[in-house]
């Protein structure tokens, strides 16, 4: 765990950069995150991800893998890859102030 | 008035089930009131055919033919359990009814969803197009896993690919066992140098949980065995020749290959998604980790693969969750509370080739970790033993003669034994880690 700070204001993330509290995010340190992950702007696709992301968080305690992303976002998995280049689950719960994705046990 | 159970799967969990449930009904009636109910439980399933399926990992290998690990599903109910053999259409949770293909209705007041998963071979590019069951294949279902005997009878060398597509798969453990059992296969016909054998999975490690996947981790290292991860597959895609192809990730990473054994995507069962408010993206059934009712109705409950409870999609874990789930429905008709929980146990025997296995033991909260099972004397934990190898062919006696019909085996109960376990001072807490 350490305090890290995007625009401006700090916030508590684990050792993978990942939020601990994901009411701490604001739109603001999703474009800072985005333009230190090489995502020069957030398009209209990029946000639809990310608010997608932070739903389904909120309503089932953890963010959705790239299988259902792809099927429930209305962005299909090779587009994701384009958007998130490192990993459309990983890299957008970041971007999104989520924690990592349990995924599959 | 007759009270029904309907479950719907006649696998691991539904058979276990069934019989379960008809040995405490055929004893008990269910006192409601100023009424007495009898039970009656029917079983559906879409065809007659019970497979092992831990036997199908032994099929390519030619340690186990077909014919086998297969017998019929209706055998292996008890007498007095109504077995249907007919596809499901959809479930009306509303009406507390199952509609069948066939337009017959079957009404219910507990239903009970083991349908396990579906292979969603569709969902990978180019996975059934050219090469399919010729250089590709998969070992997950009967009639791949006796395609690949041959292909693997008729392989001289080359570079095998053995792939996971994505999770949840069942028997997460069953690719890395395949890679073993190979390296061991190709040794023993004296071809071993001949082939590069490649493991590609989504995971960041050789396995879900850390200190199993740095073992079997170092396993494949020993044994020669190539590890990517994070792959990622999006298409498969065959050379023009036909003699070889690649998988591609989605990132644009390739891995060639002049054989494949790809692991396909798992979904719900398809009735699952034409059930309104049963299943959810991916036709797994919302279920309580605990007490094994789904969020979908109070009457609805579900155990094994269908569910998207989050441990190993595993016949031991059916096998456990059973045990819970009959209480559970007992107390649910009896009008008592839930209050069995299941607590993730999970365990599994992973065959490492060369006539020996590894034992694993865990649940939501203790990962795999080193020691003995069931107890301080027993079977070695996360050791290459050639005990472990015998406990894993033994255990298919033990599943058609105690497992299905619902008999209790002695030291192999639902909940995880601490005792006999390596525990950290103080165990952390693993539920839900990260994959």
């Amino acid at each position: 765990m350490s305090t890290t700070t995007f625009a401006g204001t700090p916030v508590e993330v684990n050792e993978e950069g990942f939020f601990l509290d994901p009411n701490a995010w604001t739109k603001e340190m999703a474009i800072e995150m985005a333009t230190t992950d090489g995502i020069d702007e957030l398009t209209d696709q990029h946000w639809t991800v990310i608010n997608f992301m932070r739903k389904e968080y909120f309503e089932k305690g953890t963010g959705p893998t790239v299988r259902v992303l792809g099927k429930a976002s209305g962005v299909s998995v090779k587009d994701l890859y384009l958007l998130f280049p490192k990993g459309p689950a990983k890299m957008a719960a970041r971007i999104a102030g989520i924690p990592k994705p349990k995924g599959c046990i | 008035m007759t009270k029904r159970i309907v479950i719907l799967g006649g696998g691991t969990g539904g058979t276990l089930t069934a019989n379960r449930l008809h040995r405490h009904f055929r004893h008990h009636r269910i006192h409601d009131g100023s009424e007495d109910h009898a039970v009656e439980i029917v079983v559906v399933d879409q065809d007659d055919h019970h497979v092992y399926q831990p036997g199908l990992l032994f099929v390519p290998f030619g340690l186990s033919q077909p014919q086998e690990i297969v017998r019929p599903r209706k055998a292996q109910l008890l007498n007095g359990i109504e077995f249907v053999q007919q596809p499901i259409d959809r479930v009306e949770t509303e009406r507390d009814t199952v509609v069948l293909a066939n337009g017959r209705e079957l009404a219910y007041d507990v239903l009970v969803i083991a349908t396990g998963v579906t292979l969603a071979l569709d969902e990978t590019e180019g996975l059934t197009g050219p090469g399919w069951n010729e250089k590709v294949f998969t070992f997950y279902d009967l009639a791949g896993a006796t395609a690949l005997e041959t292909a693997l009878a008729d392989f001289e060398g080359g570079r095998l690919v053995v792939n996971v597509v994505d999770m949840p798969i069942k028997c997460p453990v069953a690719p890395l066992e395949f890679c073993f059992l190979a390296d061991w296969y190709f040794t023993d016909r004296g071809i071993r140098e001949k082939v590069e054998i490649t493991f590609a999975t989504p995971l960041d490690g050789a396995f879900t949980k850390p200190v199993a996947a740095a073992a079997l981790g170092s396993l494949l290292d020993e044994k020669g065995i190539h590890l990517v991860t994070e792959f990622n597959t999006g298409e498969v895609v065959m050379d023009d020749d036909g003699a070889a192809g690649k998988l591609v990730g989605f990132d644009g990473r390739e891995v060639p290959f002049d054989l494949a054994v790809v692991i396909p995507m798992h979904s719900g069962a398809d009735y699952v998604g034409r059930s309104e408010g049963l299943g959810d993206d991916l036709n797994f059934v919302p279920t309580d980790k605990r007490t094994l009712q789904t969020s979908a109705k109070t009457n609805v409950f579900a155990l094994g693969d269908a569910t998207n409870v989050p441990t190993s999609k595993a016949g031991s874990v059916t096998h456990f969750e059973g045990e819970v789930l009959v209480e559970n429905i007992i107390r649910f008709l009896g009008h008592k509370e839930l209050d069995s929980t299941y607590d993730g146990h999970a365990n599994c025997f992973i065959e490492t080739g060369f006539s020996k296995a590894l034992l694993i033991d865990f649940n939501y909260d203790t990962e795999p970790l080193p020691g003995h099972f069931p107890a301080a004397v027993g079977m070695p934990l996360l050791k290459e033993t050639r005990m472990n190898h015998l406990g894993k062919l033994m255990f298919q006696w033990v599943y058609w003669h105690a497992l299905l019909p619902g008999r209790d085996i002695p030291g192999i109960g639902a909940d995880m034994p601490r005792r006999g376990k390596d525990l950290p001072k103080s165990v952390p807490d693993t539920q839900g880690a990260s994959t």
